[in-house]
């Protein structure tokens, strides 16, 4: 028997960004008992790289907003291929989860009348993000942890699992551990909320830091849950591209929102050239109404630069790829030219995008008050994950849920931008709830001691073979190349049936990594243990990916550019088979009520 | 300076001690010391332990001293340091080491949690919302973009030389209590605590932390002074003393 720690909650929550915390919290208010695991330390997760907003229909600033516009918004963002229930309960729900934060702490900017104040996004009809400055996911994260620090939550920091134990085909607790010591942790638990986030360093271009390994994909896979709509990954536009060790870096679509355009080096507005049929109604037709639309003018339509994130950065590809590019293989996001209309731009932006100015003065030496900024799209994430009941977030294994960004559902083919940030309070609130509800009802169930060794064996094996095998970063580095290359924004079916050849040897690779050292502290080793979840996750995209023969949302394909009205009928669902293989299937998605249906076509 | 070689002296160690090793790097155009890190890391020192997240100055993860300079390893250009000599990195020196550039920062998340928490008026407003304005808010926006790096706890001499830990909270949460004391909405006193455990008091007002402060807050100025100014005005005013003493002495 391998050496581990114990510990017992009612419900385990993994994963301690934004889904995280407030399935914690909702959790611990019902009552029980609850664990609270990270990967890094508490109050660094990837939240706090959001930076626009939080989506929610408050209408504070324009009152024509409502539910219903937001929902409508999120499906034709999503393409139709979304859960629609999800959609409409987050549509719902938002405006109520943005009030609570703010009863927590979290102080948004402010409309003249000093009520919440709105921006406007790529995808939304509507000024509706609450925001605070350009680091609203940093004002989220802490209102959510200085909060839960107080509701008697116990905190494991700097803990990984790496597996999940069942009992009778129910979840019943998780084996990690942690990195200081590198001791193994067992933990005991009545229901588990996934709450891991992404998956961005399956790529080598990436907005994602090193945690967004797809553990809680890989973790529900291996635990026999489905995964869903794993083909559709979302490359956000605006990453920095230059000096070369910032690429991926994500610069917000606020930028755009406040007035930012794009253009190619023929100094052209590329963006006003190709605008897709169902936004065309939506969408400004020359310059002049695009600027009215961001300086809050209601009779205006806005630019092409705010359409969907998927379409923006297909057409950036494409002017990159016709010769139209910046110097260092971009284009050009200029928000400095709005100095020709407003008086004081250099304060106004520097005001309304704080961060942004700092990071393009401190990594590129670049004031982007004066001059424009490179720009590529990045891999920034994921719309597909685990599939879950709408309403209670539990997976297909009972007691095991999934909230955030590893949930699939709300998001369809693409995900708008602030919609992330409403998802994880929304859906981490009704993880939370009824992963409390599920542990109430439930006994303990017992831990299978084979499960546990075989992880602990598992994971040590890396030192059984030493500093002489494998590099654990190489095959990280390779495998994220061949993604960036064979799966990533234009896809086609020869290179991805090249990726899934690719996978095999990479995964005999994975195998054979060694680290030298012992257990305390050692990232080679996590780096070495990660590999098993990029590798997973990495394969569920490919062969969700090649499934769907069309292009719709986050995924295009070149060998199917157009979208193919049969495909809007089902989702791609990924699961473990009987043999331990990846099996793939389509499941219908079902038919939308009649007055959703009204809605949607009500906001056409 | 693409191609180039340059040495990072960097110290590998923990509780038990440790020493400077080091470690020749090609560099170039735009590399942060954290990419230099990484690039150590990935090719001559796996087990080389550092913490970071988001390499963009958002999270604070990567804190450590850079030249001697507490310093955000993704923030830390190496075109701003002279190359021709090693550039040593080593782990925030107020904390206990862990392992190599990572340190025990728990401390801070137990403090953290001893100072009261936020404690709203009653909603304005029949649908159980505020009112607040923008300068307002704007106040205690500048203490809320702290990104817990613990740099200015680093650095202050009160815990780094004096390892007073019991006595006081360190600028990072005198930060924090100034957010949630200035917080329009807040109702709650921490002026008691803030003299009697949190120690406001040991603050001389070196302003080491709001240089080293990699989000640019005026912590000193903004947020410790006016903290100590409300200890002196509710505690330690003779006049407000004895109209308290005729009111029914209500005690903050």
């Amino acid at each position: 028997m391998p050496e581990y720690q114990t510990h017992e909650h009612d419900v385990l929550v993994i994963g301690a960004g934004g889904a995280g915390l407030r399935a914690a919290i909702e959790a611990s208010a019902s009552g029980v008992s609850v664990g609270l695991v990270c990967k890094s330390l508490l109050g660094k997760a990837h939240t706090v790289m959001a930076e626009g907003g939080i989506a929610a229909a408050l209408a504070n600033v324009d009152d024509r907003d409502n539910w219903k516009v937001h929902f409508a918004d999120t499906m034709r963002g999503g393409q139709y291929v979304n859960n629609w229930r999800m959609a409409e309960l987050h549509a719902k729900e938002a405006p109520d989860r943005v009030r609570e934060l703010e009863a927590w702490g979290a102080t948004f900017d402010r409309t003249k009348d000093g009520k919440i104040l709105q921006r406007n996004f790529g995808g939304h009809r509507y000024p509706r993000l609450a925001h605070v400055g350009d680091r609203t996911g940093l004002e989220l994260i802490r209102t959510l942890q200085d909060h839960g620090i107080h509701q008697g939550i116990d905190v494991h920091m700097e803990c990984t699992i790496i597996k999940l134990l069942t009992d009778g085909g129910r979840v019943v607790g998780a084996f990690g551990y942690e990195r200081e010591r590198g001791r193994f942790k067992l933990f005991k638990a009545k229901a588990i909320v996934l709450a891991t986030g992404g998956i961005g360093r399956a790529y080598e271009i990436t907005s994602n830091s090193w945690e967004y390994t797809g553990d809680g994909h890989t973790l529900a896979y291996d635990a026999l849950a489905e995964l869903v709509d794993m083909e559709f990954v979302q490359f956000h536009p605006t990453g920095m591209i230059w000096p070369p060790s910032v690429r991926g870096i994500l610069v917000t679509e606020a930028v755009r929102g406040e007035g930012g355009i794009l253009t190619n080096n023929q100094g052209r507005r590329f963006m006003f050239d190709e605008i897709p049929e169902n936004y065309r109604t939506q969408t400004a037709d020359n310059e002049e109404e695009g600027w009215r639309y961001t300086q809050g003018d209601k009779a205006a339509r806005r630019p092409p630069e705010l359409l969907t994130r998927d379409h923006v950065s297909r057409c950036i590809v494409r002017e990159i790829k016709a010769g139209r590019g910046s110097p260092h293989g971009g284009v050009f996001l200029d928000i400095s030219w709005i100095k020709a209309r407003i008086p004081n731009a250099p304060e106004h932006i520097k005001k309304k995008l704080p961060s942004m100015y700092h990071q393009f003065k401190q990594l590129a030496d670049i004031d982007i008050t004066r001059e424009p900024m490179e720009v590529g799209p990045t891999t920034h994430y994921v719309m597909g994950g685990v599939r879950v009941d709408s309403d209670t977030q539990m997976s297909s294994v009972p007691g095991l849920f999934a909230a955030g960004e590893c949930a699939a559902g709300i998001n369809g083919a693409n995900r708008l931008g602030g919609n992330s940030l409403s998802d994880i309070i929304v859906f981490g609130k009704r993880a939370g709830e009824h992963a409390a509800k599920f542990a109430k009802a439930q006994k303990p169930g017992s831990i299978d001691a084979r499960q546990l060794d075989e992880a602990a064996q598992w994971a040590v094996q890396p030192f059984e073979r030493g500093a002489d095998g494998e590099g654990p970063y190489q095959v990280q580095y390779a495998l994220q190349k061949m993604m960036q290359d064979l799966v990533g924004i234009v896809r086609s079916e020869q290179e991805m049936q090249r990726a899934l050849e690719g996978l095999g040897p990479l995964r005999e690779r994975a195998q054979r990594v060694g680290v030298g050292g012992h257990r305390e502290y050692n990232p080679g080793w996590h780096a070495a243990l990660d590999l098993h979840s990029l590798l997973t996750v990495s394969e569920a995209i490919t062969r969700s990916a090649i499934e769907r023969r069309e292009s719709r949302g986050g995924h295009f394909r070149d060998d199917y550019p157009d979208k193919d009205a049969t495909c809007a009928t089902f989702n791609i669902v990924v699961r473990k088979n009987a043999a331990g293989r990846m099996e793939i299937s389509r499941v219908p998605i079902p038919e939308l009520p009649s007055e959703l249906k009204q809605v949607i076509e009500e906001m056409k | 300076m693409t191609g180039r070689t340059a040495t990072f002296r960097i110290w590998r160690g923990d509780a038990r001690g440790g020493s400077y090793h080091d470690y020749p790097t090609e560099v170039t155009e735009g590399m942060v010391v954290l990419d230099a890190v990484h690039q150590i890391q990935a090719v001559q020192a796996n087990d080389l332990a550092v913490r970071w997240n988001c390499k963009a100055g958002k999270c604070g993860s990567c804190s450590a001293e850079v030249n001697g300079n507490p310093r955000l390893m993704c923030m830390t250009r190496l075109n701003q340091l002279d190359l021709s000599t090693p550039i040593t990195i080593e782990p925030m020196r107020a904390f206990p080491p862990i392992r190599d550039l990572v340190t025990d920062v728990s401390w801070n998340f137990d403090a953290k949690k001893r100072i009261k928490r936020f404690k709203p008026r009653p909603p304005d407003a029949p649908d159980g919302t505020w009112r607040m304005s923008q300068p307002d808010v704007e106040r205690v926006q500048e203490f809320r973009k702290c990104i817990e790096c613990f740099l200015c706890q680093d650095v202050c001499h009160v815990l780094r030389d004096h390892q007073m830990f019991n006595e006081f909270i360190g600028p990072r949460h005198l930060v924090y209590a100034a957010a949630l004391e200035m917080h329009p909405l807040d109702t709650e006193n921490r002026t008691r605590d803030l003299k009697d455990t949190h120690g406001v008091g040991y603050c001389n007002i070196t302003k080491c932390c709001t240089k080293v402060c990699p989000e640019s807050i005026t912590i000193t100025d903004n947020a410790i002074i006016p903290l100590k100014e409300r200890v002196i005005d509710q505690l330690y005013d003779p006049i407000a003393k004895v109209f308290r003493a005729l009111r029914g002495g209500r005690h903050v």
